[in-house]
């Protein structure tokens, strides 16, 4: 929960910075339609780096395609 | 022989077209059309800024222009107006061709001649009689913001496929996230012109319809950063449609991104070339893996030599472009005839990956930031001292922006007595980046050191200068702590 929370979070704080609408954020939720552009993107993954110490996309089999997909994961990173 | 000479007879045969998001066009068409129709003659032997906004209009343009016009600027549709004298200045052009959308060419410029281009081409009686070579002129961003002129010709840009054998099976549909105005965009525009069709991206366009568009086109080949790769796989539209060949340029590939395209796109062939604006395009990696194998280092067949001996990809080779324009402008190859891409490599079990670039330009996305623009706006504001922006790695767009800043002695004893200072200033060198800087240089993280690394001839020590070329010796530390206090790292608002 805690990392979903810090996730969401973090959406909607880029979003603001980058005067973003952003989309309410459910699982099924497309990436590419929550409203944030790909700088948007890498902004986000370089604070949830900060903020937990990992990156899981360099161990990833596939891109995220939804919110859901995205929170995923993180989440099993965090739980490996 | 002019663009139009090797598509005419290509077109006639196999047909062909140029497809936009909302019109086409048969290059056969064009035997007998035009969007510039009897203004072309007009254009014989002129420098000419094309300043075309529509990619469509602007691609049927160059293909009219090439052997007509002395010289063509390639205007990239993001040219910021105040770059424009700097461009007609240095590429001494006496001819603005523009659009319904771009208009007359803004006063004080210097070009009083200007013409305009139909958005489709006219039926018209059009004789295509070449007067020269047309020089081809494309930008490429600069150290200072103002984008430096890169001097082709279509010899230099088409050296890569240009008399090789046309592949067998059916016609390729081509296209590209690039805009054809940018390096990568004209390669696979002139591609698709010598076999094929071409599917324009177009800028507002979501990823997922151009992939929709793509697919229902029938293309077959496709190019794009490796960043717009991973905005197309994040979409899920990627695997909704099956090219044979998929290529990443304009950025290092990675092997995580590789890995995903092929998965993705199981039958096709992925491969990643090595390239620039300036030296052309070297070679192209097919094998699946990043980096480059050890032994395409050196000379082949095709007359392209590779150069790995000084710890950066130097390539020279037909495709090399001839030189920078305008007054003052620097060689474009070193004394050695090579052209220095600035990739730093490593070689690791008989193979070259790269690790960084020299001069520490930073390239987020596909779009190059010189790290001297973003320390000029912040060390700007007065409470700083001095600053370094460098790389850091980033899984969606290669790298982001970062910046460590020394504060000035004011700012240290303010922070000293207030908690928040520190704060303060970042959040208004941040404002300062945001109100100058596009958007992919304004840093992600601002870090405040006690002081910054510099060499013996007082230059700041950039991490991705090689450690050849500055001893460990004849650096020293400068900056108002000249020692302790831990570097403390958040992220910004950028």
């Amino acid at each position: 929960m805690a990392v979903r929370s810090t996730i969401t979070t973090l959406f909607q704080e880029v979003a603001r910075e980058q005067q973003r609408q952003l989309a309410p954020l459910t699982d099924d939720l497309k990436l590419l339609q929550c409203g944030l552009d790909s700088l948007s993107f890498a902004l986000i993954v370089a604070r949830l780096e900060d903020a937990l110490g990992y990156d899981p996309f360099d161990t990833a089999e596939s891109f995220p395609v939804t919110f859901g997909d995205f929170v995923k994961l993180y989440e099993a990173r965090a739980s490996a | 022989m002019t663009l139009w000479d090797s598509v005419a007879g290509t077109a006639a045969l196999r047909g062909g077209a140029l497809l936009g998001p909302a019109r086409a066009v048969a290059l056969a068409s064009l035997a007998q059309a035009s969007c510039l129709g009897d203004r072309l003659h007009a254009l014989r032997g002129r420098t000419v800024i094309v300043a075309i906004r529509d990619q469509l209009t602007a691609a049927i343009a160059l293909l009219e222009l090439d052997g007509v016009a002395k010289r063509m600027v390639v205007c990239t549709p993001d040219l910021a107006p105040e770059h424009l004298p700097h461009v007609v200045r240095s590429a001494q052009a006496d001819t603005w061709l523009g659009d319904s959308s771009s208009g007359a060419p803004p006063a004080g410029v210097g070009l009083d001649f200007a013409l305009e281009a139909d958005p489709l081409p006219q039926r018209c009686s059009i004789e295509r009689r070449a007067c020269c070579e047309t020089e081809w002129v494309l930008l490429t961003s600069g150290t200072t913001g103002a984008p430096k002129l890169v001097a082709h010709t279509l010899r230099s840009l088409t050296s890569a496929f240009a008399g090789r054998p046309q592949e067998a099976g059916p016609v390729p549909v081509w296209s590209t996230f690039y805009d054809i105005r940018r390096y990568g965009g004209v390669q696979i525009y002139l591609r698709a012109l010598h076999a094929g069709s071409l599917v324009l991206s177009s800028a507002g366009e979501a990823t997922t319809d151009f992939l929709a568009r793509a697919a229902v086109a029938g293309v077959t080949h496709i190019s794009g950063t490796p960043s717009h790769w991973r905005k197309a796989l994040m979409s899920g539209a990627a695997e909704r449609f099956s090219p044979r060949y998929v290529r990443l340029s304009g950025e290092i590939a990675d092997q995580g991104i590789l890995d995903a395209l092929q998965s993705a796109f199981p039958h096709a062939v992925v491969a990643h070339a090595y390239a620039s604006t300036e030296a052309g395009v070297g070679f192209e990696v097919r094998d699946g893996r990043a980096g480059f194998p050890a032994i395409l280092a050196g000379k082949s067949e095709s007359g392209i030599e590779i150069d790995v001996s000084r710890g950066t990809l130097r390539i020279k080779s037909p495709g090399n472009a001839a030189a920078y324009l305008g007054a003052g402008a620097p060689s474009l190859r070193d004394p050695e005839g090579f052209v220095d891409l600035g990739d730093r490599l490593e070689l690791r079990d008989g193979r070259y990956y790269f690790v960084g670039r020299s001069g520490g330009i930073i390239n987020v996305g596909g779009l190059k930031v010189h790290p001297e623009e973003v320390e000029a706006v912040i060390n700007s504001h007065p409470l700083v001292r001095m600053s370094l922006v460098r790389s850091r790695r980033n899984p969606i767009t290669g790298a982001v922006v970062t910046a460590d800043v020394v504060l000035a002695d004011a700012a240290v004893a303010a922070a000293a007595q207030e908690r928040t200072a520190d704060e303060r200033v970042r959040q208004e060198i941040l404002a300062a980046c945001r109100a100058t800087l596009a958007a992919h240089k304004v840093p992600a993280a601002i870090r405040f050191v006690s002081s910054l690394e510099m060499s013996a001839s007082g230059k700041l020590v950039r991490p991705n200068e090689s450690p050849g070329a500055i001893h460990n010796d004849t650096r020293k530390r400068v900056g108002p702590r000249e020692s302790g206090g831990e570097a403390q790292e958040e992220p910004s608002n950028a």
